[in-house]
This record gives C-alpha cells, structure tokens and sequence, in this order.
C-alpha cells in the first residue's frame, strides 16, 4: 500500500495540484483578458469601458460570467443534441489541455515532453472541431456558414503556422519547448527570425479568429456565426475556449520568438525578477498587440483572407524555411 | 505498469469500439466523427509505445487535416436518411454474397501469404539506439540518410497528385470579376480622378 502511494498516489495528487493551479490562473487571465479588451478598445475609440461594477469596473467579468450561467439553455429544435452539446466542452476542454506542455519559467511545466511544440500544434489544430460541429449541429445557415469559413481559415493558416515552427526548430535543433527557450539566451529569435515573427503573429490572429479576420463571426453578414444558437453556459464555453486559445497562441509567440521566459537582459537587475513575470508580460505584450489590431483594423473580404494565406504566407514561409536552413548551413550554425 | 495496461486497454476498446461505430451509424457525420475519435485513440497508443512523434504527427495530419476535408464534404451532402433504409432487404443478397467473395479472396491471400527471410533483418538492422536519442532525431536520422530516395519518391507522388487535382478542379469562368492587386497598386490618381475649379456662383 506505501508503495502504491508513493508509486502512483502522490504524483497523481501532485499532477492534479498542478492542473489546478495553471488553471485558476488561466481562467482568471482569460477574465481579466475581456476585461482588458473592452478598457483597451473603450480608450482607444475615447469612451471609458466598463466602468460601474467594482472599482473601474474590475468587477464587470464575473458579473458577465453570473449573466451567462443564470440564463436559459436553449436546444433548437432540429438540432443534433448529442454533437451540439459536445462541441462547446470540446473547444473549452482543448484550450485548456495545450497548457499542459507550456513552460512558465526554467522547469515550471507540468508535462515536459520531448515533442511538445508538435503538441500544441496538434492542439491548435484540433479546435477547428469544436466550431465545425457546433455551426453542422445547429442546423441553422447563419451557423453553417460561419462554421465552414472558420474551418477553412482555420486549415488555410495552419499550413504557414507549421513552416515558421519548422523554421524555428531548424534554429534550435529540438521540438522541446524548454529547450526552444533555452536556445534563446544569446538572442531572442524575433531578430533573426523577423518575417516569421511577423507571420506567425498574423497567422495566430487568424488561427483564433480574431478581428481583422473574424470572418467566422461577423455580425454583420452572419449575426454570429458558428455560436449563433448557443445561450447560457454552452456559449460561455465558447467565449471562455476562444479567449483561452488567444492566451496560447500569445503564450507559444513568447516562447518561439521572444524568449518565453528569459530576461530582455543578462544582468542585475533584469535577472532579479523571475521568469514567470517576464513571461507574464510577454504574453500580455502580444495580447495587447490582439486587441490593438482589433480595434485599429477593418475586417478583411474573404478572398483577401485566402489570398493573403494561400499566395502570400504560403510561398514567402517556404522559402524563409530554405533561407534559414541555408544560412545555417553556411555559416555552420546548426545545432548539434 | 498497472496505469499503462490499463491506459492501453482504454485507448484500444475505445479505438475498436468507435471503428465500429464509424460503419454502424446511421448519420455519415457521426460516422466521420467516430471515425475522429479512432484516430485519437490510436494516437493514444503510439504515446503508450513511445513513439510519440508519430503520434503527434498522427494527429496534425488525419484529424486536423484530413478528417476537416471528410467532414466538410460529408455535412455538404443531402442524404434522406428514410430513403436510404428503403430496400435495405432487396440488396441484401447481392450485397452479402459480394462481402463473401471478398472475405474469400482475403483468406486465399493472407492463406498463401509467404514473409521473406530477410524481413526481418532488413525491419531491425538500421535502428539507431533509442536510448541515446530521442525517436524523432532517430527518424530523422533513418529517413533523410538510408531511405532518402523513398522518402524523396513519396513526395513526388504527393506532389504529382496535388498537381493532378489542381488541374482536374480548374476551370475558369467567363465573367467573373477579380481583383488583381497589382492592377489596384499601379492605379494613379491622375488617370481615374480631375480637380476641376468650379468659380463659385456657378456651381450646380
């Protein structure tokens, strides 16, 4: 029995520990997240934002999340209950696993597995699923029709997505994402790597499908696509998955390009303050570029969507790819 | 030990059962999605054998790449499902003895099938240690080195059917307008637009 307890008890009740807390934390971000945009978008447009519940409004998100539970879940008739259920726990649930393999600091991460930038990718890409079904399984064109322009953003974007991984991996020699930082120390990857930088940023707007390609829910055209149905807790998962998934997205930009944890400097006193705080401000850096964007940026036409995926990123991350590798070899600069 | 039986147990009841929900269910859609869940269950079992690049790449390519493109076209279709049960009895002798021509076809090749001596030195001989490395470098190591020309043969196939199916989809239609940046950017003021002076009082 003692040794069940120290073969499979405690670890299993220290991994579960560690679960709960990376996830308190990312859904307290993810509701400080739509806090911030509203104050971000609100300051930039000259209004104040939510500004009534709590002190400067810091309150507003849990009164939204309190709406949204004590309201009515509503079935529509003609929907395929079993699918439409399970796509919103599917996009929640899958935002919330990709932080499984996320390094917060030098060793702080739950799993840390050698493929672990694959893993993130497998993820990114799994969450086309929660949309599709959902949009298929509200039976309603509004929902269809934003599920499929969501599908195929979603798979168009992903292909430039895994050439600047693949660039970033030939620098480093590893597809762990510790070891991704850890490559980092000299400099961080943004400056060498500046077009992919740029192109995994545009192409993470799209993969969350963020305004100026928030296609897949335009209100205007499509009341507000693939969700359209959803009321209640099923559309808070929803919203909760597609502000998780823009927190990963800002996560791994961090840890590819700008160093996940590691100071901007290697001296005192950039090194007195520890990692997870730079990490932390990273990823608030690039969430504030999201919202940024958002608020600056008109919606882009769907074929501006697929041409700007398809004969821009496409051609200009294959090549980069070959540029990188070449200069590698060169220079002899691979890593071994 | 116990933890990883008993993972493997899961992810292969959970794989078989889901394969047989992919042929048994009477909606196409929940079949593409069963046909989702076997993969990830199969997924499931590369981690449990180690292979966890394969495992990964498992799931970046069939169900985040592959199974989108059945989905999508399976929810585009327009099937009657009542349509489709009727006469499900007038085929079933046709269809049944076709599936036992088939069944015995299979049985006389697996039957006469015959494994080269070789195979199985040429299956362990180039491995390198995985202890040493980890299976992606190891992969990496075998594919780009002794299977090169495979591996290079394999992509122009890939290469060679994507072309096909570009050419076979392609047509162009009369009529259409396009936009065509290069157009747009080379566009000037002075040819589409003129300032003319209106002397005020005699305007409109």
């Amino acid at each position: 029995m003692a040794e069940f307890w120290t073969g499979y008890g405690l670890p299993t009740l220290i991994i579960l520990a560690q679960i709960l807390g990376v996830v308190i934390v990312v859904l307290i971000a993810m509701a400080y997240l739509t806090y911030a945009e509203r104050k971000v978008i609100g300051f930039m447009q000259l209004r104040l934002g939510p500004n009534v519940v709590g002190p400067f409004g810091l309150l507003q998100p849990f009164a939204d999340a309190l709406k949204l539970m004590l309201k009515e879940t509503v079935l529509p008739t003609g929907a395929n209950r079993g699918v439409f259920m399970i796509a919103p726990v599917i996009t929640f649930s899958l935002a919330l696993v990709a932080w499984a393999v996320i390094p917060f600091d030098d060793g702080w991460v739950i799993a840390d597995i050698n493929v672990g930038i694959l893993y993130l990718f497998a993820i990114s890409s799994l969450s086309v699923y929660g949309i599709i079904m959902a949009g298929w399984a509200s039976n309603s064109k509004y929902a269809f029709l934003g599920a499929l322009r969501s599908a195929a953003q979603m798979v168009s974007y992903e292909v430039s997505i895994g050439f600047v991984i693949v660039t970033v991996l030939l620098a480093v020699g590893s597809l762990n994402l510790s070891d991704i930082v850890r490559a980092q120390e000299r400099v961080w990857f943004f400056i060498p790597l500046f077009p992919m930088f740029i192109i995994f940023l545009v192409s993470a707007l799209a993969e969350t499908n963020r305004a100026p390609f928030d296609l897949p829910e335009a209100e205007a055209e499509l009341v507000s696509g693939y969700n359209v149905e959803y009321s209640s807790i099923t559309f808070a998962l929803f919203f909760l998955g597609e502000y998780i998934s823009m927190i990963v997205m800002s996560a791994m930009t961090s840890i590819l390009f700008l160093g996940g944890w590691l100071p901007p400097f290697a001296f005192a006193p950039f090194t007195w303050v520890p990692g997870v705080v730079w990490f932390a401000l990273k990823i608030a850096f690039i969430l504030f570029v999201f919202l940024w964007v958002r608020a600056t940026l008109p919606r882009y036409r769907y074929d501006q969507l697929m041409r700007l995926g398809w004969k821009v990123f496409l051609p200009f991350s294959l090549l980069w790819v070959v540029v990188t590798a070449g200069a590698l070899i060169a220079f002899d600069w691979l890593p071994t | 030990m116990i933890i990883q039986a008993l993972a493997f147990y899961l992810f292969a009841i959970v794989a078989v059962a889901s394969g047989a929900m992919v042929i048994s269910s009477r909606n196409p859609v929940h079949s593409v999605l069963f046909l989702i869940l076997a993969f990830f269950n199969s997924a499931g079992l590369f981690v449990l054998l180690g292979a966890e690049f394969l495992a990964m790449i498992l799931v970046v390519v069939y169900v985040g790449a592959v199974a989108v493109l059945f989905l999508f076209v399976v929810m585009m279709l327009d099937i009657n499902f009542s349509e489709m049960r009727e006469g499900f009895l007038q085929y079933l002798p046709i269809g049944g003895a076709i599936g036992l021509v088939l069944l015995a076809e299979l049985v006389l090749i697996f039957g006469s099938w015959v494994v080269s001596p070789e195979a199985g030195e040429v299956a362990v001989s180039p491995t390198p240690p995985l202890g040493e490395m980890s299976n992606t470098a190891a992969l990496g190591q075998l594919i780009y080195t002794d299977f090169i020309y495979l591996f290079q043969a394999a992509g122009l196939v890939l290469l060679v059917a994507m072309i096909g199916a570009i050419v076979l989809t392609l047509r162009k239609r009369e009529g259409v307008k396009r936009q065509v940046i290069a157009d747009q950017v080379s566009r000037r003021p002075g040819d589409v637009l003129e300032i003319k002076k209106v002397p005020s009082g005699s305007g409109g």
